[in-house]
């Protein structure tokens, strides 16, 4: 058991999927103009990933390793599809904001990536507390990008005013720049300063 | 005509798929160290998105969207197959890369070696997945949606190379330590961002 507790808090900070192994970024950029969506998009990740992962480790010794790209794709192809038809049944505002990022967590190198580098050589316990440890590393980020944004974009949590905004009588002008693109990378940039600032062995030589 | 050069234009610069849709970000911020490799890459994703752009509006438009079904048989109007955009792009995508990496091993083998890892990587670049979905997000006909796949290839190429300059250039300056590699990279790509927006004010 403790080999699996080890696999689920590794990947929060020393082996962040996103800040460290550099995956999955498109998405984590996209969904967070609001924290709303960044809550969404991570359980869904979450789920596919733990779906995927198991899911292939259980078949792992029958893939031919010649193929095995394409059934990985077509296991989280059809996973993303169950999670997008039950976000459009249940949360349907939600799933319209997020668009076409549903459908890009099939090729979210995350799913990908942990399925080809440890779901393909373990079994689906350990697998499953990896797809759980990244996917909560995974959403850290996307939290903490996605709680800045709202918060100094548009003055609100949730949908909740927190600044007043100037032009509904209170004092906070909202930062535009915080929901448009380039907010997105400089937060990005910070947070993996900070980690990478506290945690010096996690520096790269270029 | 003019319609489409604006599209193009629209797909290059307004609507940057790495730059203003955040997409292919991992390849884009993996293998661009260099001006070569990225223009290798480059090429790579502006040849598949013209490939599979336009084929993925005929399977939709033929098989996938509601009614599409028609033309097999007319009591096959009422089916709607669009819950498998997903699947059917996706094995779309992965065997035009086969395909792709196939024709070039044969027939330019130097162009070939260049690109090595990366042609596969391709088929999970989700630039070319999403092209595929805008595009019937925002209901393209078939020259539209060339054009549209043409456009964002070249924004993506665009970008890429332009990235991977900055990059070459910056290995002489003294960033701070825990800023090195990624973290520069990234706050770099948002200043590009930024002057990419000023393109967002142009009416086509």
């Amino acid at each position: 058991m403790a080999k699996n507790k080890e696999i689920i808090l590794d990947p929060l900070f020393n082996n962040n999927p996103i800040a460290v192994q550099v995956l999955g970024i498109c998405s984590a950029l996209a969904v967070t103009t609001k924290l709303e969506t960044s809550i969404v998009m991570s359980l869904a990740v979450i789920a596919v990933m733990m779906g995927s992962n198991i899911a292939v480790a259980a078949i792992r010794k029958f893939i031919p390793p010649s193929i095995r790209i394409i059934v990985q794709l077509t296991i989280i192809a059809s996973l993303v599809i169950v999670t997008d038809q039950i976000l459009k049944a249940f949360v349907y505002d939600i799933s319209k904001q997020l668009s076409v990022f549903v459908g890009l967590i099939i090729t979210n190198c995350i799913v990908m990536g942990r399925a080809e580098a440890f779901a393909m050589q373990n079994g689906a316990k350990a697998s499953a507390a990896d797809a759980l440890g990244n996917g909560f590393g995974y959403s850290i980020v996307l939290l903490v990008v996605g709680f800045f944004r709202e918060l100094f974009g548009s003055g609100k949590l949730l949908g909740m005013s927190v600044f007043p905004l100037v032009n509904e009588g209170g004092w906070y002008q909202p930062n535009g720049l915080m929901v448009l693109a380039p907010g997105a990378f400089f937060l990005i940039g910070i947070f993996i300063w900070i980690l990478r600032w506290r945690r010096p062995e996690l520096v790269t030589a270029d | 005509m003019e319609e489409l050069l604006s599209l193009f234009v629209k797909a290059v610069f307004v609507e940057n798929m790495a730059l203003a849709f955040f997409l292919g970000m991992c390849s884009f911020l993996a293998v661009s160290k260099k001006v070569e490799t990225a223009m290798g890459l480059g090429t790579a994703v502006v040849f598949v998105l013209v490939v599979t752009t336009p084929l993925n509006n005929l399977i939709y438009n033929g098989f996938l969207k509601e009614g599409a079904l028609a033309w097999v048989h007319p009591s096959f109007a009422t089916i709607n197959l669009d819950f498998l955009n997903f699947l059917t792009f996706i094995a779309t995508i992965a065997a035009t890369v086969q395909v792709v990496e196939m024709t070039l091993d044969r027939f330019m083998p130097g162009l070939y070696n260049a690109l090595g890892v990366f042609l596969p990587l391709i088929a999970v670049n989700c630039a070319i997945l999403g092209s595929s979905l805008f595009m019937v997000e925002r209901d393209y006909g078939l020259v539209e949606s060339t054009v549209f796949g043409m456009g964002s290839g070249v924004g993506f190429l665009l970008a890429i190379v332009a990235l991977a300059a900055i990059r070459e250039k910056m290995r002489y300056s003294n960033v701070p330590p825990a800023l090195r590699g990624l973290g520069i990279t990234f706050i770099v790509t948002g200043l590009m961002s930024i002057a990419f927006m000023a393109f967002a004010g142009i009416q086509l």
